[in-house]
């Protein structure tokens, strides 16, 4: 982990705690659980600095399957060995499955409400500025980037533009944009 | 061979190809499910994926509903199992490489050169959600709501819930 986080950085108890933490975690999440994990982790459990949170984020992201589940089977995995990584994980998904599968049963009956319509759309606005919201949280992060802040935006931006505004496949877009970006810090890196 | 063995088999193989989340994968599994094995309808299809983004939890779920839809919990057993198994395994061994190597140039050199990367992908994702069916309403509702996840801690679960208001009752 680095070593410029804060002060008081804290740990989980155990693998319970990893379990209900991230269930607690997961029911918070409506249209996507990034948002909500960067403010439980890093900000309200303090178990991870803001630099250790993209660390394995990137990671979770430029391995196939779901972030999210990467992420909490990492975070779990650090912690707590493979029985971490199990109890993040299945807190993660055991009750939320319960949940969609409930609502599977029920869907048929309220998918034409108009009012059902409505607030799923306003949810969907809503989780798209905690995205949006989140990735600005994030950002200073990049101050301490060996790449240097201006080049850090510069590369954010030509990601954003390959995914958001031409629709590139995300694997071009990291073996792309990600490959010279590595390269470039690779180069700025003292020799190990 | 049974049905519920090809689905394993076919999630099985999707898993590995499913980088940047399960989602990336869905128009194979649309062909698979839909048009190839006839399990489930168009109809089926696009409401799995709607109820997993509208429930709390991560979206891969949507994954467990197509089994379900296909099979009953035996099919969820499959899509799922077969969805999760490659990559959490993967992922494992991977971090664990990783972080016993996390001093060596090239593993330091993935963590400042992804990071740029992950933030942008967060803007895109905003992005991409914000610019489905958009009005003006939408577009000021994800505003103020990035505004107030960027500046202040007000809980997440309220801003979702004011969402959920704002839309139920018909303003966007």
């Amino acid at each position: 982990m680095s070593t410029d986080a804060l002060p008081a950085l804290s740990r989980p108890h155990s693998p319970r705690d990893l379990f209900w933490s991230f269930t607690l975690l997961a029911l918070q999440g409506f249209g996507g659980v990034i948002a909500v994990a960067q403010r439980v982790l890093c900000e309200d459990k303090r178990w991870l600095s803001k630099e250790d949170f993209l660390e394995l984020l990137a990671a979770s992201q430029v391995l196939p399957g779901p972030n999210i589940c990467n992420l909490a089977l990492m975070i779990g995995d650090r912690f707590h060995g493979w029985r971490g990584a199990f109890a993040a994980l299945a807190g993660m998904m055991s009750v939320p499955l319960l949940i969609v599968l409930v609502l599977t049963e029920g869907y048929a009956m309220f998918a034409h409400n108009a009012m059902v319509a409505g607030a799923l759309k306003g949810m969907g606005a809503v989780s798209a500025g905690l995205f949006i919201g989140t990735a600005l949280r994030l950002a200073p992060a990049l101050r301490g980037n060996v790449l240097g802040f201006g080049l850090c935006v510069t590369l954010a931006a030509a990601s954003f533009a390959a995914v958001a505004l031409l629709s590139w496949p995300l694997v071009w877009v990291i073996l792309g944009v990600g490959l010279v970006a590595c390269v470039l810090a690779w180069r700025r890196l003292p020799a190990s | 061979m049974s049905v519920l063995l090809a689905l394993f088999l076919s999630f099985l193989t999707l898993s590995l190809l499913a980088v940047g989340g399960a989602i990336t994968v869905a128009p194979e599994m649309h062909r698979l499910l839909v048009d190839e094995m006839h399990l489930l309808t168009d109809a089926q299809f696009n409401a799995s994926i709607a109820i997993a983004q509208a429930a709390p939890g991560p979206n891969v779920l949507f994954v467990a509903i197509l089994g379900y839809q296909a099979a009953g919990l035996m099919g969820v057993l499959a899509t799922f199992g077969g969805i999760m198994l490659p990559s959490t395994t993967l992922a494992l061994a991977a971090s664990r490489w990783g972080h016993a190597r996390r001093h060596w140039r090239g593993v330091l050199a993935f963590k400042a050169g992804m990071a740029p990367l992950v933030i942008a992908l967060m803007f895109a994702t905003g992005w991409i959600l914000s610019s489905h069916e958009p009005t003006w309403g939408s577009i000021l509702l994800t505003l103020v709501a990035a505004a107030i996840v960027w500046l202040t801690r007000v809980h997440l679960l309220l801003l979702i819930g004011m969402g959920a208001l704002i839309g139920g009752m018909g303003w966007l």
